[in-house]
């Protein structure tokens, strides 16, 4: 239960999956917001229209998978650190799944890390291709990351480097 | 003695919105704040807020501080003493200040009370021994002064606060042991509970701390898991090594000001505790004393900056200015409030405001 865990489960995630052909047209977002909170920043991030106007401040972002482009912008927005791209058009085997990341050290492109689920548990080593600065202001990195197929919807997150103050 | 038409006590986001809500109006504004630097709470806090564009979700709360700042700053209006703790509100209307190891006096029309709130302690063996930390203190110690607290850390508390001083650890490279809640579910917002628990941090209901120890400071926790009337569980025990115990499990409204001043207090649990019972647009039993964000009850920095905004709005239109625009200015102000608090997560701050408004109920 996400409210005793913090892991969403599988129901909660399939609310917010687009469909597996949606998923392999290209890159969309994937909005794991599943508490009612006083949050708006995301429908203010898309340029395209994809993310519904929210009615009340308080509504569940209502995103369009037809119009969203995975333009990531909404990504880098959220407070909550809770939408992720997937790309399945990536190649036959694999998927790009972009993440969120806020911590030290950024890892690099070409770097291999350690993919995590929602629950943190290790799901294999993927290679990032690209990493975003979310620039000055904003701070929020978003690492691409290449992961099989079938773990699109798995991998979000990566195990901390855990740069370590010296005692 | 200093003359001021506005007194704003605390330069936390509910005092500098009110003190640059009151400068707009053409009010003078002095603003009194304890510590050297205003900003209250958001000068800790390095995540990005939520709420909408108007209180600058999106923003880190340290970025939405200096813009505050920013604005009482360029106000020819405002004056901010800082190194400055009020000390007393008196029955004549003079407030007792202590500046930079002198003792001022300060004669002001309209008074506003922002001093936030202060950390609540729990009890458990051995709470006294060094490495027992309230969350605002490890926030203070990193990201102020940059210093790490330990090397890991157990995390008592999974409202917003413990959630977001845990993901702060993470960020300066300290592990988090766990996350322990008594009550059954989290009471934070749950995708900073997901965004923790993805990168391997187990938060655990319904658990509680039975003790820590240690020779000279924290070596370790035993926790274990609750029943459904709160009740230890025996034979849950798990014993976790960690240097630091991290204590979230809530704040009270600093109100000795009040109290002090007489306003009529109440106890609202929903609020966090004994608050001034006040009106719609802040001023409480003590004619021109206003009161604005945690104080006023425990909530969030959005709803602290609106408060601070009606309140100013409120102190300088009693004053006379803005006879045109305020009675506008409060209506938008109070709307903004009502959106903020009308989800399921302002359920509780709807409730206690509701308690608190009630005349009809018996006052302590
Ligand atoms: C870890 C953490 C994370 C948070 N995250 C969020 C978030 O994501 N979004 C959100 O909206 N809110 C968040 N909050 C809550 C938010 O920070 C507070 O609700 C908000 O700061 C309250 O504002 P305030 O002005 O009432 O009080 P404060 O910010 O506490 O400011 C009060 C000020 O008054 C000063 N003061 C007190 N007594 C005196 C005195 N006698 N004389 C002079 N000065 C005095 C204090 O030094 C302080 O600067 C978070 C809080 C914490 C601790
Ligand atoms: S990825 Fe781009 S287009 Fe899609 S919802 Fe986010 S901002 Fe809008
Ligand atoms: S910005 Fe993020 S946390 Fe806020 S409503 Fe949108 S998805 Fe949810």
């Amino acid at each position: 239960m996400l409210n005793k865990t913090g892991i969403p489960t599988a129901e909660d995630v399939k609310k917010v999956s687009p469909s597996p052909d949606r998923l392999k047209k290209g890159p969309v977002a994937i909005i794991e917001c599943f508490q009612e909170i006083p949050c708006n920043p995301c429908t203010e991030a898309c340029k395209q229209g994809a993310i519904q106007p929210m009615e009340d401040i308080n509504n569940l972002p209502k995103l369009d998978f037809e119009i969203c482009n995975g333009c990531g912008v909404c990504l880098s927005r959220c407070p909550g650190l809770a939408i992720f791209i997937v790309d399945g058009s990536y190649s036959d085997r694999e998927a790009v799944v972009r993440i969120p990341y806020e911590y030290l050290p950024v890892p690099k492109v070409g770097d291999k890390v350690t993919g995590l689920n929602r629950s943190g548990e290790e799901l294999g080593v993927f290679e990032i291709i690209k990493v975003q600065s979310g620039g000055q202001k904003n701070k929020t990195y978003t690492l691409w990351l290449v992961v099989p197929q079938d773990l699109a919807m798995d991998v979000r997150s990566i195990r901390l480097g855990g740069l370590r103050h010296a005692i | 003695m200093k003359e001021i038409e506005v007194l704003i006590i605390g330069g936390g986001p509910a005092g500098l919105s009110a003190a640059s809500a009151a400068a707009n109006l053409g009010a003078s504004v002095l603003v009194l704040e304890r510590d050297e630097l205003p900003g209250g709470q958001l000068v800790k806090q390095t995540h990005k807020f939520f709420g909408s564009k108007k209180q600058y979700a999106g923003d880190r709360g340290f970025q939405i501080g200096n813009l505050l700042i920013e604005q009482c700053k360029t106000s020819a209006k405002v004056e901010v003493w800082t190194n400055t703790t009020a000390l007393g509100i008196y029955e004549d209307g003079v407030v007792t200040a202590e500046s930079q190891d002198e003792h001022v006096k300060i004669k002001p029309k309209k008074i506003i009370v922002a001093t936030g709130a202060s950390e609540k302690m729990i009890v458990f063996p051995n709470n006294d021994l060094p490495g027992i930390y309230g969350a605002g203190a490890v926030q203070t110690l990193m990201n102020v002064h940059g210093i790490v607290p330990g090397q890991r850390v157990l995390m008592i508390g999974a409202g917003n606060i413990g959630l977001i001083v845990s993901y702060q650890l993470m960020q300066a490279g300290v592990e988090i042991a766990a996350i322990i809640e008594a009550a059954p579910a989290i009471g934070g917002y749950l995708v900073h509970a997901s965004k923790i628990r993805r990168a391997g941090v187990p938060i655990l209901t319904s658990h509680t701390i039975t003790e820590a120890y240690g020779q000279e400071s924290v070596e370790g926790a035993v926790i274990c898991k609750l029943d459904e009337n709160w009740q230890p569980i025996q034979g849950t025990e798990q014993d976790l090594k960690v240097d630091v115990i991290c204590l979230a499990v809530g704040l009270s409204p600093l109100t000795e000001l009040c109290f002090q001043a007489d306003c009529r207090m109440k106890y609202v649990p929903e609020l966090s505790g004994h608050v001034p019972i006040r009106d719609e647009y802040l001023e409480t039993t003590r004619p021109g004393l206003y009161v604005a964000g945690d104080v006023s009850g425990v909530e969030e920095a959005s709803s602290a900056m609106v408060e601070g905004r009606l309140a100013g709005i409120s102190a300088a239109y009693s004053l006379g200015y803005g006879l045109e625009a305020a009675p506008k200015l409060q209506e938008e102000a109070l709307a903004e409030l009502n959106e903020l608090r009308s989800g399921p997560a302002g359920h509780k701050t709807m409730k206690g405001i509701m308690k608190l408004m009630d005349k009809g109920e018996v006052v302590c």
